[in-house]
């Protein structure tokens, strides 16, 4: 079983749950940036929730099905067309052979996940089907699908048409999008000023947003406590000695635009880091178009275990109410 | 040393054994990164070793943050006593400096740099106090370096130098990063040399390039077949000085499958190399005579 592609979208990459293990070696985890809308998307059409489907951002692929499958599309709103005919997302349905799927424009959002029975068959590459295009690695060919591919599907069962997941267990970032940040890394390296400024001011998401990293513009520059800065670290006072960078870091280079660092995250560099935003709020980055206002909150570590546990709960709602 | 524990998020502890770069430092954070992997810790995810730092990823579903962190802090004093010694390899790194193509690129982000005037080399010489970049070149290779870092992305190494504190190069980060570098740029920042394995985003000040890839997802170089990344902590490199014909050859050799990079096993010790750095560094060269 096949999907053949004839537009391929934007950026549109085959991801799955990611490839741990190896950020010691700079090869990040990677898997759907919106990993809760990924995983509704497979329970919909009856797939484990880590079977390996379609990322696209901004912008809707084209796809033309080899075999009678169930398609569910989540995370961003985006019209939908099945042979022209509309479709509703977080909806299973089905296709059958030589079908088209297409999209309009994106209403709200930014990133699109498409499940298909069976999953995505293209061969992993450490334990992983993601795509990640920075080392060719894993996904069709290691790159963004393009317009032509052929790529191979798994075996799966149909499941029945109009399956839902509810509007309560769709997660959307708010307006402006609140992210919690817990504080701490190189946090002590700002004065109290820049501290109280970070959480106040008003941002929005900058044009240089992707899977390695989010960046962020709008609020005031920062201050740095004064010191000698220490040997190996480079005369410029956001810079440190290299150290290891995490997902959800945010990096503030030169103290100017703060960058959140996400799935494709470089795993270390010479730049402070001011904290992280929380497990929790991973997923609604990844729906964030550029423009979008932003304020970061500040919580604490059990607020932020909390948020962990609430949207682990949110995913075992929509695995029963899938079920 | 003074040691310092942090949370990044809710998934992650950053260990930061001092705020400053010394091997002293990098082993600390080596043997104690070890320790906490061998004790097998359920919920460990990874752990990343880094430069003078590492980072532990742990599920706080299974083990919460603040019962991680005294796990950690309970190896320090252990840590701090291991031997420092590693047995390893040494391995000859060709350097195009100067290269066409880094150049192009530096012009292309001039106005994120400190400054826009000269090139990236130009910069360096000039702020370590180098009255010619030739002269900024030579004690960029004279002398060999230490891998005491692997990643940003894709097996990147992050190199210190072998020399007294007082000879140590050191640059600042681009001001803003670059969303480009090419790929196998040999790029400089802090103290630390490296190699940029793929193309992509980077800070750092750029001086060269190899014709010596290595990473390579698909396993078909010769040296990367039994893994995609080539470098690991602990590797000692020696650059050695090429010019475009040889790179030329190289990346042809490279292309063929012939290109064997030179590599000797040796010794590192840090307690011998601090008490006679010139000779202990002369030993690691004259290996690779032999390679």
């Amino acid at each position: 079983m096949t999907l053949e592609i004839i537009k391929p979208g934007l950026a549109t990459t085959i991801q799955d749950l990611g490839r741990p293990g190896y950020f010691h070696l700079g090869i990040p985890e990677g898997g759907a940036m919106d990993r809760l809308a990924f995983r509704a998307a497979n329970l919909l059409v009856g797939n484990d929730e880590g079977a390996a489907g379609l990322e696209a951002v901004f912008m809707g692929p084209e796809i033309k099905f080899g075999a009678e499958m169930s398609v569910a599309v989540t995370g961003a709103e985006m019209p939908m067309f099945l042979d022209g005919e509309p479709r509703e997302t977080w909806t299973s349905f089905t296709v059958k052979p030589g079908q088209v799927l297409s999209f309009g424009f994106l209403k709200t959002g930014a990133r699109i996940y498409i499940a298909i029975s069976g999953g995505i068959d293209t061969p992993p590459a450490l334990g992983s089907r993601s795509t990640y295009p920075i080392g060719a690695l894993g996904g069709f060919e290691g790159r963004a699908i393009a317009a032509g591919d052929v790529i191979p599907v798994g075996d799966g069962s149909v499941v029945a048409e109009g399956r839902v997941v509810p509007d309560a267990l769709r997660r959307r970032p708010g307006s402006p999008a609140e992210l919690r940040v817990l504080t701490g890394l190189y946090w002590h390296r700002l004065t109290e000023k820049s501290q109280k400024a970070f959480f106040e001011d008003d941002w929005v998401v900058a044009p240089e947003a992707d899977r390695m990293g989010y960046r962020f513009r709008g609020g005031q520059p920062m201050e740095f406590v004064d010191r000698p800065q220490p040997f190996g670290a480079g005369s410029d006072p956001s810079n440190i000695v290299d150290g290891c960078y995490s997902y959800g870091s945010i990096q503030v280079p030169g103290g100017l635009e703060p960058i959140v660092l996400h799935r494709d995250a470089v795993s270390g560099g010479g730049y402070f880091t001011l904290g992280a935003v929380i497990s929790a709020d991973m997923d609604l980055i990844g729906q964030l178009q550029p423009n979008t206002p932003v304020k970061f909150k500040r919580v604490e570590m059990d607020e932020a275990l909390a948020a962990r546990a609430e949207r682990k709960t949110m995913i075992s709602e929509i695995r029963q109410s899938l079920s | 040393m003074k040691t310092r524990y942090t949370y990044g998020g809710d998934e992650h502890i950053y260990v930061e054994i001092d705020d400053e770069m010394s091997l002293d430092a990098f082993f600390i954070a080596l043997s104690l990164s070890n320790m906490v992997r061998e004790a097998n810790i359920p919920g460990v995810t990874e752990i990343l070793p880094a430069n003078a730092s590492f980072e532990v990823r742990f599920d706080p579903d299974v083990i919460a943050p603040d019962a991680m962190m005294e796990k950690i802090k309970a190896f320090e004093h252990q840590a701090e006593a291991q031997e420092k010694r590693l047995d390893t390899r040494i391995i000859e790194i060709p350097v195009y400096y100067e290269d066409p193509w880094t150049h192009e690129t530096l012009m292309r982000f001039r106005e994120r740099h400190q400054d826009p005037t000269g090139s990236d080399l130009d910069y360096a010489a000039r702020i370590n106090g180098y009255e010619t970049v030739a002269d900024f070149i030579e004690a960029h290779h004279s002398q060999p370096w230490f891998v005491s870092m692997v990643g940003f992305v894709s097996g990147l190494p992050f190199l210190y130098q072998l020399v007294e504190r007082d000879k140590q190069l050191e640059v600042p980060k681009y001001l803003r990063p670059r969303t480009d570098t090419p790929k196998l740029t040999v790029g400089y920042g802090g103290c630390f040399s490296c190699i940029y394995s793929v193309r992509g985003a980077g800070g750092y000040q750029m001086f060269g390039i190899t014709p010596m890839p290595i990473y390579d997802p698909e396993q078909k170089i010769s040296y990367l077949k039994d893994f995609m990344a080539f470098f690991k902590p602990g590797d000692i490199v020696k650059w050695k000085p090429i010019d475009r014909a040889e790179y030329d050859r190289i990346t042809q050799a490279v292309e063929d499958g012939t290109y064997t990079p030179r590599i000797a096993e040796v010794a590192f010790d840090l307690d011998a190399f601090n008490d006679d750095m010139t000779g202990f560094n002369a030993k690691l060269m004259e290996a690779l005579n032999d390679a």
